[in-house]
């Protein structure tokens, strides 16, 4: 007994030291992503895209002449893991900073522990206006938030002719965010809204929401959820021979997906996203959408989710680019390093401004957003605005 | 009224399939007196094997369903013998623990096989609806109702007019008489556990194409199931099936006129007020089961 646990002490020491000789040749990014549950599909995609940028930082030498590793945590798309994710990133991996955590309540639900631990995070997907006006500095966000979207799409309100909307969004910090932003923005534009319904995030039958809608007199229907969701709700929209104008929100819709799973129930849905993989040539950096896209491709990747896990490939990029600007690998030197950050991702510049109450402010890319339509079975590009 | 009318043809629909869910498990408790953790994980496995029979091996819809509701049948056989048969003697404490633990490494098995992207499985009925005036119904959906129907008619009479089922009622009764007049009492916990889990399969399997598939389908299935089973009366065949449909309605008008955004709370209120007053259920379990 006593040799034994003499034995795993000297393991234990002996892990302990391999640790830190090991930690001293990389800089370890921490990354908290939803692998299972009710959004697997999309931070999988995620995961995916980082990784692609890890691999392409490292071959071309790493940063500050260290390597890059990604320590990858599933939060199992709940907010509580969430944040026990975070916290286990950084005391027992010592990671200086962290991407994550695809969902604004799973985002939300981090950001105590960033604050506590003083790592900076770079937000990829989340959308809910709160994660950057709520005074947390160590908030680094490349996504847009909802009234960035409402504001892209605002010029397209009268070209579509919209007359009243209804919403169905998911039921937390992200759908009712969404639901909050494009209401504000369509009574701006005289444009009445109708129902505001929710649905679980696991929910799978929302055949008692999309009745309701369908009773309604709105000509337009506003979804935010993430792509398995969608499918369902296009499926089920068909089933109930519901035939209105449909306009999701989020950027994490997989058209292609959609397309392959829900057929001709997607047909004529639009969908506002942040990048165009179908036209590599259009997006505002061709080059690296193509190096990404080849990369892709050759991992066996499935085409559909470029429009997701590119998003995880700029993140890393931007985590990179702080910490070269930066200078150094603790987790000051990084926060710091993020307002230097200038570089063209996938869908524009990132650059950081500033953003929510003075002293404490987050900061906030503005990307690109796009509206796109499928029809016969096809993506096609809506132009914003008229 | 046509927005009620579709609501009440949604949820006749949604209650067939919860009144699937719920025999299954109130079987395996009526008879057996074990609480089947593993049953979400038992329709989350007839969704993957109608996926596996349907789209890997490619196999035609009507084909690939019975396969999977086989390939459940075996699986409970093989849980029962495996796991309960040893256990028979222990408290349920001991095999509510065990089945936890089995349901959790069906799901982290799903999950490491799969991966935790969902999968879609496709249907060979056409989307467009069939239409009556204002109300749409998808001819998948009437096919799952009608499916689940016929196997509830089955189970109801395997288990009241065959001998397998009078056995399985005796045991059920008092074992150690059954099985002095000669019934294999042994051989019919294999079987009520089998069967079982061949109905959670059979929902898993017909509700995936209907859905999707993914590892943790069957958590919120399980939920609904307990819910159920409570709500009818632990054990008895026709309380799980009328408390099936009531779960559905309450949900589907819940939703529809006060608020989606409790949906699931909808249930769950009625099944607080049940128990506050008739604590046992709707329908108590008699001193038989059927």
């Amino acid at each position: 007994m006593l040799m034994s646990r003499r034995t795993t002490l000297a393991a234990l020491a002996f892990s302990l030291l391999a640790g830190t000789a090991f930690a001293a040749d990389t800089i370890k990014i921490g990354v908290n992503e939803p692998l299972t549950g009710a959004f697997a599909a999309s931070g999988t995609y995620v995961v995916n895209g980082a990784k692609i940028a890890a691999d392409e930082i490292n071959a071309k030498g790493g940063i500050l002449g260290k390597k890059v590793e990604l320590v990858i945590e599933d939060n199992k798309s709940n907010p509580t893991e969430a944040a026990s994710v975070a916290e286990k990133l950084i005391t027992s991996d010592k990671v200086p900073v962290l991407m994550g955590a695809w969902g604004s309540s799973l985002t939300l639900a981090t950001m105590p522990k960033l604050e506590e631990y003083s790592v900076p995070m770079l937000v990829e997907t989340s959308s809910s206006g709160k994660i950057t006006t709520s005074g947390n500095p160590f908030i680094f966000r490349i996504s847009p938030p909802s009234s960035v979207e409402a504001e892209a799409f605002e010029p397209s309100v009268k070209k579509l002719g919209l007359k009243k909307v209804d919403f169905l969004v998911i039921n937390n910090d992200w759908g009712r965010g969404a639901a909050a932003d494009f209401s504000k923005m369509l009574k701006a534009n005289g444009v009445e809204v109708g129902l505001v319904e929710t649905m679980d995030q696991s929910a799978q039958d929302m055949s008692a929401q999309l009745a309701k809608l369908k009773a309604s007199d709105a000509d337009t229907i506003m979804v935010t959820s993430a792509v398995d969701q969608l499918t369902l709700l296009f499926k089920q929209m068909a089933a109930l021979g519901l035939k209105k104008r449909i306009i999701t929100t989020g950027g994490s819709q997989n058209p292609d997906q959609i397309i392959a799973q829900a057929g001709a129930a997607a047909d004529g849905t639009m969908h506002l996203t942040t990048f165009l993989p179908w036209w590599p040539e259009k997006t505002p950096n061709p080059e690296a959408t193509a190096y990404f896209l080849s990369e892709w491709k050759k991992r066996g990747f499935d085409f559909a989710g470029a429009t997701e896990s590119f998003r995880g490939y700029d993140g890393i990029r931007t985590v990179a680019a702080a910490i070269a600007a930066g200078g150094g690998t603790d987790p000051a030197s990084i926060q710091k390093g993020f307002w230097k950050v200038d570089f063209k991702g996938l869908n524009g510049p990132i650059k950081f401004n500033k953003s929510g109450p003075a002293g404490k402010e987050s900061g906030q890319s503005k990307p690109n957003v796009y509206i796109i339509e499928i029809s016969g079975g096809k993506v096609n590009q809506v132009q914003l605005g008229g | 009224m046509d927005q009620l009318l579709q609501h009440i043809f949604n949820a006749l629909v949604l209650g067939g399939t919860y009144a699937l869910l719920g025999i299954g498990l109130t079987l395996i408790f009526g008879i057996m007196n074990v609480v089947n953790f593993t049953h979400g994980a038992l329709y989350t496995f007839g969704g993957y094997a109608m996926y596996l029979a349907a789209v890997a091996l490619g196999l035609n819809f009507f084909v690939a369903l019975p396969v999977a509701l086989v390939a459940g049948l075996l699986v409970g056989a093989f849980i029962e013998f495996t796991l309960l048969r040893p256990l028979r003697r222990s408290d349920i404490d001991t095999t509510m623990l065990v089945m936890i633990g089995a349901g959790i490494i069906m799901q982290s098995g799903t999950l490491w096989i799969f991966g935790g992207v969902a999968k879609a499985v496709p249907t060979p009925f056409p989307a467009q609806p069939l239409t009556f005036g204002p109300v749409s119904l998808s001819y998948v959906n009437l096919f799952v109702l009608c499916a689940a129907v016929a196997l509830i008619a089955i189970t109801y009479f395997t288990i009241n007019g065959t001998k397998l089922g009078r056995a399985m009622r005796a045991t059920f009764q008092d074992h150690d008489t059954a099985s002095l007049m000669g019934v294999n009492v042994s051989l019919i916990y294999t079987a009520t556990f089998a069967i079982g889990s061949a109905l959670a399969s059979a929902a898993g399997a017909l509700l995936g194409p209907v859905y999707v598939v993914t590892p943790q389908m069957g958590d919120l299935a399980a939920v609904k199931a307990f819910a159920i089973v409570i709500l009818g009366g632990l054990g008895s065949i026709s309380g799980a099936t009328i408390g099936g449909f009531i779960l559905a309605f309450a949900e589907e008008l819940g939703a529809g006129y006060i608020s989606s955004g409790y949906r699931d709370a909808m249930g769950f209120l009625i099944i607080i007020a049940v128990l506050l007053v008739k604590p046992t259920g709707l329908f108590a379990r008699a001193e038989r089961i059927g």
